[in-house]
């Protein structure tokens, strides 16, 4: 059973929608050639930012509403995962509840620092719930905010985790 | 990282790595720290790997031996009682307050949490 390719969720989010009657959803097609800059240093000599949108929050913090929510997180990556937290209206968070490191790889990246492979994290880690069905808050809004936070922190390199 | 391939190539980002497993697991397999090591691994060998721009790598991890999963998202479940084959609609409500993991999140929230950035829409 099954099939070795891709499940195509633009398809089935089409196949969905046309079965409910709602009209079909919009995605965002970038069709030029994406911004690329080459790496400066070694990987192992390097800070990285970690931006996640796996709707995932740290105890203490508000937690994030399910209507059109483009507010975002700062966490401490010095955090126990202990304390971590996932909530969101549109995935199934039954293994991101038992453990966060499968939408926000914190303690996974902690040990590729330790082992060397990266130099450092950022101070800070990014969160915000996906799923925001307003493409332009995200781009005009949300994206430059986290960008401006993360080249504070100076990062050499962003790793993205969506959901 | 993503696990959603088609989206992933029409958001064109400069570089990616795509793991073929279920939405929700972007970085590996829950409580599996070799799997999630070893993706990760893969991710930062990317950085440097990926010379042209828009590029995305598939990495050899399966989520089950079987594949039968991919048949069922998003789609109709045969099983499910009371069901008539049809599409449901199977998304939560929008609720607009928090939706706290636990109630014991609920109470320990700060309402004045300096780590939490509402941003404004000024259009």
């Amino acid at each position: 059973m099954g099939s070795r390719e891709p499940v195509d969720y633009i398809a089935r989010t089409r196949e969905q929608y046309d079965a409910l009657g709602y009209p079909a959803y919009t995605w965002v097609r970038n069709d030029d050639s994406p911004p690329f800059a080459a790496l400066t240093k070694p990987l192992s000599d390097s800070r990285l930012g970690l931006i996640a949108s796996g709707g995932v929050y740290r105890q203490g913090q508000v937690a994030f509403h399910f209507k059109d929510d483009f507010s975002y997180r700062e966490i401490d990556t010095g955090i126990d995962t202990e304390e971590l937290r996932a909530t969101h209206f549109a995935y199934d968070l039954t293994d991101a509840r038992r453990d966060p490191n499968v939408v926000f790889p914190l303690d996974t990246l902690r040990h590729a620092v330790d082992e060397g492979q990266l130099g450092e994290l950022g101070p800070r880690a990014y969160t915000f719930m996906g799923g925001i069905y307003s493409a332009r808050k995200v781009r005009d809004i949300l994206a430059p905010a986290i960008a401006d936070r993360i080249q504070q922190d100076e990062v050499d390199v962003a790793l993205l985790v969506p959901v | 990282m993503s696990s959603a391939r088609s989206i992933t190539r029409a958001v064109n980002p400069p570089r990616a790595v795509y793991l073929d497993f279920p939405l929700g697991r972007t970085a590996g397999k829950p409580l599996d720290t070799d799997n999630q090591r070893a993706v990760l691994r893969d991710t930062l060998a990317a950085f440097a790997a990926i010379d042209r721009p828009g590029t995305i790598v598939d990495l050899d991890y399966e989520w089950q031996p079987d594949d039968g999963w991919k048949d069922r998202v998003m789609r109709p479940d045969p099983d499910k009682p009371g069901g008539d084959g049809g599409h449901d609609d199977d998304r939560v409500a929008r609720f607009d307050t928090p939706q706290y993991q636990t109630e014991a999140d609920a109470a320990a929230a700060d309402s004045a949490c300096p780590t939490c950035v509402f941003l404004e829409d000024t259009r």
